[in-house]
């Protein structure tokens, strides 16, 4: 009877540690914040002595020309550096995806970037973006160009250039582990029947390659909306308003403005947001599961 | 060898080395000021060409050197206990959230049970979940209600599992920081793991259990050590988020358990210090690196495994 007992039971002493630390330090969070985001609350209170207002945490934001501002800035940064270091990735990958030396040194090289902590990547590109000293002016003054001011006038687009700098290998890694997964047999297949290195490309490659870019894409998306530590050192948020991306301005208005009830209420704006992506991923990932199941069989008549 | 690769036209290497030299510099960079005094990093020449000084490392890990550098007065940057606080959070982060991760996911793959499903999915959804939004939440439950002179339920529970000073809320201990880290991190290690506990064929487990070995014992002494590349991967990408994480280590850290990226930050807008700046900052990027170095497969193999097997 406790061998009985004792089985049934194994299942949960598996789950209890990871559950119990994830009830506590995610969900019970999360909801606490849920519970918050209706409340008045500045940082000096506990939440049980806060006031309930409603949905006007809520109501306030939508009319609050800096956070539209911050969740377009939010928005252009994560849609452009996704594009860029899509085209990028898989445009290397494709081009490299061939039996060359170096490549496993490229490889390991290219990881540095995403391994070493955003603050220091931040505290480089600062460095190097500056505007008398930096090495990008240097570089250009050296070649008989005009200086730009990189931070000053052109801070979305350094933010860009340095977030394109860390992430691109991200892609380049996952397309290129994608491209050498391909059955060899239709790229052979292709080369046979005489198709150019482009139609391959066009035809075979991308197409069977799909499935794990638009994954790649998405987990991609879902990270630039995590980003923070690197615009934090590059730029600060500023100037103005112009790089301050909504999870910057989450940490300004909980701890600067101390209004942890907006605070609160802009963080469940960005969960909305980014629960949209990964609903939008499940969904894919279900969908490419039931047609792969659908052409298992059809593939195994033909063999 | 060579008779295996493509055509080796001079255009590739020069393109592999363009890159290289794209994804190295801005390192390389870093390191070679690490060990430029001050004016000539803002003097703009020499680039590679200088006189190396160890004087910032010393500037920087003044608190920690058995001697006085002759060029400070007095120290101000206590780069040494934050280097510990950073060792300390990072590695027992690391270390628990393997533990507790492996576990589980060998329970989502193995076992049938009530719940299973929302709870594999649920692992998945909160994967999204960006820092910046548990600021607010961590905040106030790391200060108030985590707070261990109170006594009921769920606190009295964290404070006997993780201790603590007894007096203090969970925010300003290493434990605060540690419970934070895990839970972030559970989500991912359970879902790289659960894709290699898949492949671990299941007749060598009813072969222990035939021999007469418990649960636990089939887990820890057959399956664990055929999962060790999904474990190494596993740690490193949970060490390296436990070791670079700035916002929540800066919103419950006090002087006393401030972490590396939290002093780099606070001292970045200084600009008498710069090449101090740049050791601490060589000095955080070192492990990574070393990683990088040594563990680029697992590294590979983890990214590999975590985004395609979705």
């Amino acid at each position: 009877m406790t061998r009985h007992s004792l089985n049934r039971m194994t299942p949960y002493m598996f789950i209890a540690p990871a559950a119990l630390v994830m009830i506590l330090a995610l969900f019970y969070p999360i909801a606490y914040m849920v519970w918050g985001s209706f409340r008045d609350w500045d940082p000096s209170q506990s939440l049980s002595e806060t006031e309930f207002v409603g949905l006007a945490n809520y109501i306030k934001l939508l009319g609050d020309a800096a956070f539209h501002e911050s969740f377009r800035v939010t928005l252009v940064f994560a849609f452009t550096v996704v594009s860029v270091e899509m085209v990028l990735g898989v445009g290397l990958a494709l081009l490299l995806d061939r039996n060359i030396r170096g490549m496993s040194v490229l490889r390991t090289l290219f990881i540095l970037p995403m391994m070493i902590a955003p603050v220091v990547v931040g505290l480089v590109w600062r460095y190097m973006f500056h505007a008398t000293y930096g090495t990008f002016n240097r570089f250009l003054e050296s070649i008989g160009l005009p200086r730009v001011d990189w931070l000053g006038q052109n801070p979305l687009l350094s933010v860009i250039i340095a977030d394109t700098w860390q992430w691109t290998p991200f892609i380049f890694i996952l397309s290129l582990a994608a491209l050498q997964s391909l059955p060899r047999s239709a790229l052979e297949a292709a080369r046979i029947d005489g198709a150019t290195a482009w139609q391959q490309i066009w035809f075979i490659k991308l197409p069977l390659m799909m499935p794990v870019l638009i994954v790649t894409m998405l987990l991609r998306l879902i990270d630039a909306f995590k980003v923070l530590e690197v615009i934090l050192v590059l730029t600060g948020g500023g100037p103005g308003l112009s790089t301050e991306i909504l999870a910057l301005r989450i940490a300004r208005t909980a701890r600067e403005f101390r209004e942890l009830g907006e605070a609160a209420a802009m963080s469940n704006y960005l969960l909305m947001l980014l629960m949209l992506l990964t609903l939008g991923m499940f969904a894919f990932t279900r969908w490419q599961d039931a047609r792969a199941q659908r052409l298992r069989p059809a593939a195994e008549e033909e063999e | 060898m060579s008779t295996s690769r493509d055509r080796q036209n001079p255009a590739w290497f020069a393109l592999i080395a363009l890159l290289i030299f794209i994804a190295v510099g801005p390192v390389v960079l870093l390191l070679a000021n690490s060990f430029k005094l001050d004016v000539d990093i803002t003097s703009g020449v020499g680039g590679l060409l200088f006189m190396p000084t160890i004087q910032n490392y010393e500037t920087a890990l003044c608190d920690v050197l058995w001697y006085k550098p002759d060029h400070l007065r007095f120290c101000q940057i206590r780069f040494g206990g934050a280097f510990v606080n950073s060792i300390i959070i990072a590695l027992v982060s690391t270390a628990l959230t393997l533990l507790f991760g492996c576990m589980a996911a060998y329970a989502l793959v193995r076992f049938r049970f009530m719940g299973r499903g929302s709870l594999s999915l649920s692992t998945l959804a909160v994967r999204m979940i960006p820092p910046a939004v548990l600021l607010v939440p961590v905040f106030g439950l790391w200060n108030n209600a985590f707070c261990l002179d109170k006594d009921y339920g769920l606190v009295a529970l964290i404070r006997d599992t993780f201790g603590g000073r007894g007096d203090v809320c969970l925010a300003g201990t290493h434990s605060g920081i540690i419970l934070i880290y895990v839970a972030m991190n559970l989500p991912f290690v359970i879902w790289i793991l659960k894709s290699f506990i898949v492949q671990v064929p299941r007749s060598l487990e009813e072969a222990a259990r035939v021999d007469g070995a418990g649960p636990f014992q089939t887990f820890f002494i057959v399956v664990l050590p055929l999962i060790k590349p999904g474990l190494a991967a596993a740690a490193i990408f949970t060490f390296r988020i436990a070791w670079n994480e700035y916002l929540l280590a800066s919103a419950l850290a006090d002087r006393d358990t401030m972490t590396v990226p939290i002093l780099i930050v606070n001292n970045a807008s200084e600009f008498d210090g710069l090449g101090t700046i740049f050791a601490t900052g060589m000095l955080l990027a070192i492990p990574p690196i070393i990683f990088t170095l040594f563990a680029s497969r697992q590294i590979i193999t983890g990214m590999t495994a975590g985004a395609v097997k979705g």
